[in-house]
């Protein structure tokens, strides 16, 4: 009988390692534990466990707002700019001098005195952020034609070895004493971080009074980066779906050559999307820094990593997929936090890079490499 | 005359791919480059659109010298190029794919009626609108090739193999409608395979051997003459 079956099916071919099942049932394993671990603490102390997850969402939609730099970049030079997270600590810097130098972040009480606070704070703080973006965009477009532009026929690996040579540049370039500065600074905000607390109502959290036990928090900046980082993902839908210049950035992801044949200036659309990415990266600098009160020049480095793996976890090359994979991120690193150990926090990012590399090298919503007729 | 192309030599590498071309497309005119695989005419294509530089020789539009000129300015200029094996933008829509076509333009109800135009000619193009390009059959796809490099409003035509991959009665379509595209002013510079079809429609042919051209004249006289007849039309 078995041998009868044996004939009438065709032999196939197994590509899986002989060993494979270890593999997997330790992931298996893991992802049970994970499972476990959430929801006995999710049962246990529900409030903690809520508090867990906004502080998971404010990473997560900070990391979110890096990953589209990297996935959009990759998409149409198939590059993985290492040197974006350097962007984004550019962009906190130079809020910290518009606001600490310059006191930009009150410049419309001292045009129009009288003006309402509120408002004097609102534009204030959107005209800091607006100039950190505008001086990153100037900042990514000028690396990509100094830097990576004459590597765009080399190998890839080329442009990614200087990629990385261009982050640890900007790092140690920044760190210089005329430059911004060797040390962590304490960044002087733009406007107060306001928290409330939420037990049997909403209540604002008064300075130097700890909310009562079992109370969940949330501030202000936590809205702002969520709704900032939601706002952006909005509008760059609408980018690259509905205007010429995002077509022809999808066009020129697909095919160089044929977008050539077109009019399109491919140098112009690569250029743009930098800019596009930097600018994201600059606003998720400032709200970062805002947040964690605290910045130096290598500030970037593990914020950027992170969202670089946020883009391989949602499928690099897909704006859907890094805004997923950067949530994803930023609960994974905030239940760690909370209920493992905050040093472990990293080592769990980037195991999630591993573990997609091994499992699903092309991420959640990442397509098998495309076919060209 | 539209198009002059003086004794031009391209290299891939240290291959000598043209060796020394002249030709030239005249106002109105279909001109066909007829040859073998190899021959040297998809690169003499990309040598008029810019998309390869030759070593020497001049490319003239209008009396300008575009030897030099960017790939995407020739476009501006009123070149535009179906590339060989379509190359049509996958993951955009019909739609899309059209308004790149249309990228140099920015008067929006002259787009409009331009792809209305088109439409006119592929009207199996309206139906698929807001369909993915790469979800086309063949046919359509080089129906939507041919129509986005409708929609620059080109002054010069240029198409690659156009009749690639098609079924018979799908091949007649597409030059019945290149034909119809040429009646309305567009001229017209073909390559391709099908040298019987080219033929057919072109008022001159030139043909290619080993980046070399070793005849040229009216494509009636072409046709007839018995050293092409055994090496392309297998008769």
């Amino acid at each position: 009988m078995q041998q009868a079956a044996s004939k009438t099916t065709p032999p196939t071919i197994s590509h899986r390692p002989p060993l494979a099942w270890i593999g997997q049932g330790f992931l298996l394993l893991l992802a049970a534990l994970a499972v476990f671990v959430i929801v006995k603490n999710m049962i246990d102390n529900p409030p903690l466990f809520i508090q867990m997850v906004i502080s998971g969402l404010q990473l997560g939609f900070v990391y979110a707002l890096i990953a589209l730099g990297y996935t959009m970049v990759y998409g149409i030079v198939k590059l993985i700019n290492f040197a974006h997270g350097d962007v984004f600590m550019v962009g906190a810097f130079i809020s910290f001098y518009s606001v600490a130098k310059f006191n930009l972040h009150q410049w419309p009480a001292m045009v129009f005195p009288g003006m309402d606070g509120l408002l004097v704070t609102i534009i204030g703080t959107t005209t800091v952020i607006l100039i950190s973006m505008v001086i990153c965009m100037a900042l990514a477009v000028t690396i990509e034609r100094v830097a990576y532009k004459p590597l765009r026929d080399a190998p890839r690996i080329a442009a990614l070895i200087t990629a990385i040579g261009v982050s640890f540049f900007l790092e140690f370039f920044g760190a210089l004493n005329f430059v911004f500065s060797p040390r962590f600074i304490p960044y002087q905000r733009p406007f107060d971080v306001v928290a409330w607390y939420i037990k049997d109502g909403i209540y604002q959290v008064q300075p130097g009074q700890a909310p009562p036990e079992g109370a969940i928090t949330f501030s202000n900046i936590v809205l702002i980066i969520m709704i900032a980082s939601i706002l952006v993902q909005i509008f760059l839908q609408f980018l690259v779906r509905k205007t010429k210049i995002g077509v022809a950035m999808r066009a020129t992801s697909y095919d160089k050559q044929a977008a050539r044949l077109m009019g399109i200036n491919v140098d112009q659309v690569i250029s743009f999307t930098f800019a596009i990415g930097a600018a994201f990266a600059a606003l998720g600098g400032v709200l970062y820094a805002i947040a964690y009160s605290s910045i130096w020049t290598q500030l970037g480095i593990l914020p950027g990593l992170k969202a670089f793996v946020a883009a391989v976890l949602g499928g690099i090359g897909s704006i859907p997929g890094a805004f997923v994979g950067a949530l994803i991120m930023g609960q994974a690193e905030a239940m760690t936090m909370g209920y493992i150990s905050t040093p472990m926090r990293d080592a769990v990012a980037f195991s999630i890079l591993i573990i997609v590399l091994l499992v699903r090298p092309t991420g959640i919503f990442g397509e098998p490499e495309k076919e060209k007729a | 005359m539209l198009l002059e192309v003086n004794n031009i030599n391209v290299y891939y590498g240290a291959i000598h791919a043209l060796q020394g071309i002249s030709f030239n497309v005249n106002e109105g005119e279909i001109v066909t480059l007829i040859g073998a695989n190899g021959a040297g005419k998809s690169t003499t294509l990309r040598t008029v659109s810019g998309m390869i530089r030759p070593r020497s020789g001049s490319v003239v539009y209008k009396g300008e010298d575009i030897t030099m000129t960017a790939c995407e300015k020739i476009v501006v200029k009123g070149i535009s190029h179906v590339p060989e094996g379509r190359k049509i933008f996958a993951p955009l829509t019909v739609r899309e794919n059209l308004e790149m076509g249309a990228y140099t333009r920015s008067d929006r109800s002259e787009i409009a009626a331009s792809m209305e135009r088109v439409f006119a000619s592929f009207p199996r193009l309206k139906e698929r609108i807001n369909q993915l390009g790469g979800t086309l059959s063949g046919g359509e796809q080089q129906m939507l090739a041919t129509g986005r490099g409708l929609m620059s409003r080109p002054a010069l035509l240029l198409l690659d193999e156009p009749s690639m991959g098609l079924s018979p009665l799908l091949v007649q379509e597409i030059f019945r409608i290149i034909k119809e595209i040429n009646s309305q002013g567009t001229s017209i510079l073909l390559v391709e395979q099908n040298a019987s079809m080219a033929l057919s429609i072109a008022s001159r042919a030139y043909v290619l051997e080993t980046g070399r051209i070793v005849m040229e004249g009216k494509a009636s006289d072409i046709a007839n003459d018995p050293k092409v007849k055994s090496a392309y039309l297998g008769i």
